[in-house]
């Protein structure tokens, strides 16, 4: 049989992904260029019994999702610009307390108000380092309509799994664009759920990472009580300024990332069995840069592209390896230099590493990017 | 009445944090007996709060308990209320969390009539990082960061709930206890969003820099300076500049949020 198929915007390829992956709620506030995300879930969760909350404002939008995951439901806000800038803290309450929830960004020219209606990837940077303290991060970057809507998936079966906040950041370009996409059929996809409690409720803690790195998670209501809070606190979910306790929680949060960082990463590599010249290219700017390697390929120059779909954690071990084998790495984003210091801290100088920048609310062409190949060559 | 404190707080998690003469020990106590006289389950009962310290309150009660972020709780418990309204939802904290950092969640809560109850705990000044003077420090009085004086008007917390669409506001103090209780319970029992303000005492922050003496003496203070709403009807302005009027200010039946929600629910799926 046909599989079903639309011609959809970015942005409804990613509230269909999240209504694919089972979210219930999503809650949001009104900003260019995500609108589109929320107008969707307004209109499809209610069908399915859900909530769609437009809230007072971004950091409301955020703290609904992070009250109604709680309970046990699968969570999404969209946002851009200056709703993430807003959310930070309540991003970091979301790592500490380890609260699954899915937060898409849709990146548009900053700081500030910026460009609210151009492209752009600078937020590249802030998905990482974005809330205070330290933290790991998971940050996935999806290049087409088809890869957005499964990326959704993705991020929410990540979210889940992983127990914290995971971004799905995509650009203007990605969001507004219209694109055939193909319908998973249910069952096609993974869809992941949290690890449920199986311990008694008098027994349960929600931090308790003796049977594994993400402890189960309890739904309010569902007869586990327990205390859930931003302070630093220990395997029982209560404060504590114990050393031990501390520094052990906090290890464990980054590890948990870390040490599953294969299962994480998902990279996309293109032509790079003989290349020379690495395009590190992600978003939409990569379809510029498959372009580039397509044209250069014809003149003969041994180019290849390696796109990250899952950014954060970075890929250090490929890029490493890639360092070794290029002669040059090539970096087109669409910010005066985000990812590209994160490419040369993990070349460690075996390789030239070069950048393309762009925010003047226009794409990265592959003309921009062969120029810029030549001159590196 | 008899009531079952023990059942409410969390084993081993007394003693409390708060300052010897500090009114929230008065306020949870009421609150815990305010839950005990609703017969509510302490697995279907969700305590949500902010920062500060009126909102370390939820780490006593055994119940579901979310302290959040600064000023964040009424947007969490939203969140909670939304996704499971079967759960009662209570938030608490204080005055400088609720209504300034959080005063936008709070009056689009109030807005909202969505069924929750907030207890705020108005002790007039931001406690926890030592004393500074918030949207409720009285005009004139004395902070860490006015010692010159407080040169900003006062938010009137029950005005501002009824103003943006409560539809159960009432009031009363610290000193008296066994309102705190009875106020909240009615809270609780009703549909809609329910705010109880209680003007309470914070000695070591603001009594001592506002030449009260003693714990006592802010008490009296307290004692003296509330007026029943009943008995307001009958005393003129003058008489009641610089008091407190307690007891039910304002109730209404209005539409619940959840309710209206499950109606959208309804409509979308075409029933």
């Amino acid at each position: 049989m046909a599989k079903k198929t639309a011609l959809l915007q970015g942005n409804d390829a990613c509230a269909e992904g999240a209504l694919y992956a089972g979210c219930t709620f999503f809650g949001g506030y009104p900003i260019t260029p995500s609108t589109e995300v929320a107008e969707d879930m307004s209109k499809e969760l209610p069908k399915i019994g859900g909530t769609f909350m437009q809230m007072e404002d971004e950091i409301a939008a955020i703290a609904s999702i992070l009250g109604a995951s709680l309970t046990g439901a699968k969570v999404l806000d969209a946002t851009s610009g200056p709703g993430m800038s807003l959310k930070q803290e309540l991003i970091g309450y979301a790592c500490i307390a380890e609260i699954p929830c899915v937060i898409a960004n849709i990146q548009r020219g900053g700081p500030s108000t910026g460009m609210p209606t151009g492209p752009s990837q600078s937020d590249m940077q802030q998905a990482k380092w974005g809330t205070h303290g330290d933290h790991a991060a998971i940050v996935l970057t999806p290049a087409s309509c088809q890869e957005i809507y499964e990326e959704t998936v993705r991020a929410f079966n990540l979210a889940e799994k992983y127990r914290m906040p995971v971004q799905i950041q995509l650009d203007e370009i990605g969001a507004h664009m219209r694109e055939r996409v193909e319908f998973a059929e249910p069952g096609e996809l993974e869809v992941i759920d949290r690890a449920k409690p199986t311990v008694a409720p008098e027994d349960y803690k929600p931090y308790d990472s003796s049977k594994g790195m993400i402890p189960p998670l309890a739904s309010f209501g569902s007869g586990y009580r327990y205390h859930v809070t931003g302070l630093n606190k220990g395997p029982d979910g209560f404060p504590t300024t114990k050393a031990e306790l501390v520094a052990a929680e906090e290890q464990r949060q980054i590890d948990k990332v870390n040490l599953n960082a294969a299962d994480i990463e998902k990279n996309e590599e293109y032509h790079l069995e003989d290349a020379e010249v690495v395009l590190f290219a992600y978003g939409t700017t990569s379809r510029s840069a498959r372009y580039a390697v397509n044209e250069l390929r014809k003149e003969g120059v041994k180019i290849g592209m390696f796109r990250p779909l899952t950014m954060w954690p970075f890929p250090e071990k490929r890029v490493a390896e890639l360092a070794a084998q290029a002669k040059a790495i090539i970096c087109p984003e669409l910010n005066l230099g985000q990812m590209v210091v994160e490419v040369e801290r993990v070349a460690k100088g075996n390789c030239i590493v070069a950048h393309i920048g762009r925010v003047d609310g226009e794409p990265i062409n592959p003309d921009q990017i062969i120029k810029k190949v030549k001159e590196v060559m | 009445m008899a009531y079952d404190y023990e059942k409410w707080i969390r084993p081993g998690k007394l003693p409390h944090i708060w300052c010897p003469g500090c009114g929230h020990g008065i306020v949870m106590k009421g609150l815990i007996r305010a839950l005990d006289a609703c017969g509510l389950e302490k697995n279907k009962t969700a305590i949500v709060s902010g920062i500060g310290c009126a909102s370390r309150l939820p780490g006593y009660i055994d119940a579901c308990t979310l302290h959040t972020a600064h000023g964040r709780a009424a947007a969490f418990a939203t969140g909670i209320k939304m996704a499971k309204p079967e759960m009662t939802v209570i938030c608490c904290g204080g005055d400088g969390d609720g209504t300034a950092i959080g005063g936008n969640h709070f009056i689009h809560a109030c807005r909202r009539n969505i069924d929750m109850t907030y207890v705020i705990m108005n002790n007039h000044i931001y406690g926890m990082t030592g004393g500074q003077f918030s949207p409720c420090t009285p005009t004139g009085a004395l902070a860490s960061t006015t010692p010159y004086g407080n040169p900003d008007p006062v938010f009137d917390i029950s005005k501002l709930a009824i103003g943006a669409g409560a539809t159960f506001v009432a009031r009363t103090t610290s000193f008296h206890a066994t309102q705190i209780d009875k106020l909240i319970a009615e809270g609780i029992q009703h549909k809609g969003m329910a705010v109880i303000e209680v003007v309470d005492d914070c000695p070591t922050s603001y009594g001592r820099r506002n030449k009260f003496r003693s714990v006592v003496d802010m008490m009296k203070v307290l004692k003296d300076t509330a007026v029943p709403v009943a008995a307001a009807s009958k005393l003129s302005a003058d008489q009641l500049e610089g008091k407190i009027l307690t007891g039910v200010l304002y109730k209404e039946d209005k539409p619940e949020y959840c309710e209206q929600y499950a109606k959208i629910i309804a409509k979308a799926k075409g029933a």
